[in-house]
């Protein structure tokens, strides 16, 4: 492509499906503590 | 869904449902004007002729061509297909707790969330009995669950360090008959910490969240002791030697900015030039009526001073002299599955925090509220009810948040901010989404450029 630079592709529809096993950490979204938010957050399954 | 804006010179464009992030020049991100969900194979005569007056043709149809291609790909305008994972989600083992070991503190910062320590329930800290039994309430609630956190929270932890210690020792000693992993963290004003503290930390805390507000005349203001004196110059020198021995390990000098520090940049830079790597600095929520809160009216300027940190985290990448500013730390390819990102912290579900009485509270930021309450270790009742009701609290059980194109990024944000500030979990709390949709936008555009260097 000439006029558009893909910086990322698609790859959510792909984590639902081998995704939900729950053992990453707990994200926080709240101001008021810096443990995790979601955006940032490591997955710790090794088969996805 | 699309999200499509510009910054920084880029011209930058999110499929929501996707996760796809494409960097669009001119023409093709003109035309996104005249599309609605789809790229239809005949091109709106409107667009044609509206782009053609100003564009040669071939570069038009060029782009449309290539819009195409992304449509057909799933890359833009990609339909929603979570729901019926939302439609799914029920109740989850446990597998966090927040421990406030100490409703007591040695600062008074005006800000606190914790009513200055206490939480409004009186001084006290946690007997070793109430932390072992939250241990062992977090082993019987996570069946099927191997990595287990713990956080240490207040109030200010070092308050109770001795516990602290035994927690983490009964914890260690019983993890491997139950095919547990614990991982500890601490959040601390610092004001406490020894040598022998800081050791200890290091060794057994995973992450370690120090609090300090950036520039002394900032976090002076603020962090406080009881007799209105300021924590920099204790605390500073302490966080240092905390960071210098502590290795490759998490850890987040964090701050807070208010309405007295909105040019937070300056606050960022110090924490920066004291030596530490891994900043972070969060807007104050609080009650609009308290004269350090940010406002609505507060938003330009708070968004003008995002851009700027990130025009300076370019420059200082570039030159290599980096630190990571945690708001602006995303993963576009390796992030949290989609399931995950449905609904966030999970707090009242998958996480819980505990009283120094052992009252137990879907997070610490509900402690206090006793509407909320879920049940006591002590005696282990826990309020199923409730659970149940924050594991069905996802992003499309928020109707703010269902056709927000950050949805996947925030998770349809705090449920305690949401319940406090808008009186119920599920009605987003506006000053919060439009920081945190900022953040998101300044976040893809450091990566574009960063990309293109």
């Amino acid at each position: 492509m000439k006029q558009i630079k893909t910086l990322n592709k698609a790859n959510l529809k792909e984590s639902a499906a081998k995704g939900g096993c729950g053992e990453c950490q707990a994200s926080c979204q709240s101001a008021c503590k810096t443990s995790c938010t979601v955006a940032n957050q490591k997955c710790e399954n090794a088969d996805r | 869904m699309i999200h499509k804006y510009s910054l920084n010179g880029f011209n930058i464009v999110l499929d929501t449902n996707s996760g796809a992030v494409h960097l669009f020049d001119e023409v093709p991100f003109a035309m996104l004007d005249y599309l609605q969900d789809d790229v239809p194979d005949q091109a709106p005569q409107d667009m044609l002729d509206a782009l053609c007056r100003k564009y040669d043709r071939k570069t038009v149809e060029e782009a449309y061509d290539e819009l195409k291609e992304l449509y057909r790909l799933g890359q833009l305008f990609s339909p929603d297909e979570y729901e019926k994972f939302a439609g799914m989600m029920k109740d989850a083992p446990l597998k966090s707790m927040c421990l406030n070991v100490a409703h007591d503190c040695n600062l008074r910062c005006e800000y606190c969330f914790a009513a200055k320590g206490d939480f409004g329930r009186g001084r006290m800290l946690m007997p070793f009995e109430v932390g072992k039994k939250a241990i062992d309430f977090l082993i019987e609630k996570s069946e099927g669950r191997h990595n287990l956190e713990v956080d240490f929270f207040g109030g200010e932890p070092l308050m109770n360090f001795e516990v602290v210690k035994q927690i983490v020792a009964y914890a260690r000693g019983i993890e491997k008959e139950h095919n547990k992993n614990f991982r500890f963290t601490i959040t601390t004003n610092g004001i406490l910490l020894t040598d022998d503290k800081i050791d200890y930390i290091n060794k057994e805390m995973s992450n370690c969240v120090l609090s300090i507000d950036g520039r002394k005349s900032v976090n002076d203001l603020l962090r406080v002791r009881a007799d209105g004196s300021g924590s920099y110059d204790t605390i500073v020198p302490k966080f240092q030697k905390l960071v210098a021995s502590r290795g490759d390990k998490d850890y987040y000098a964090r701050g807070t900015f208010t309405k007295h520090n909105l040019d937070f940049t300056e606050d960022v830079l110090h924490m920066a030039e004291l030596g530490f790597e891994q900043i972070s600095i969060e807007p104050v929520v609080s009650d609009e009526k308290l004269d350090y809160s940010i406002k609505e009216e507060d938003l330009p300027r708070v968004f003008e001073e995002y851009e700027r940190l990130s025009k300076v985290i370019i420059e200082r990448k570039k030159a290599g002299k980096d630190f990571h500013f945690f708001h602006f730390m995303i993963d576009l390819n390796q992030g949290p599955c989609a399931v995950k990102r449905l609904r966030g912290c999970s707090c009242g579900n998958e996480y819980i925090a505990v009283t120094p009485e052992g009252d137990i509270f879907p997070c610490h930021q509900f402690v206090g509220d006793d509407s909320f309450k879920m049940g006591n270790v002590l005696d282990g009742t826990f309020d199923e009810a409730i659970k149940h009701t924050f594991a069905l609290a996802n992003i499309y059980s928020k109707p703010e948040c269902k056709n927000c194109w950050a949805k996947f990024y925030c998770s349809g944000g705090c449920n305690a901010n949401n319940q406090q500030y808008e009186g119920d979990i599920h009605k987003a709390h506006k000053i919060s989404c439009e920081l945190e949709k900022k953040r998101l936008e300044c976040s893809i555009m450091i990566q574009a450029a960063l990309a293109e260097a």
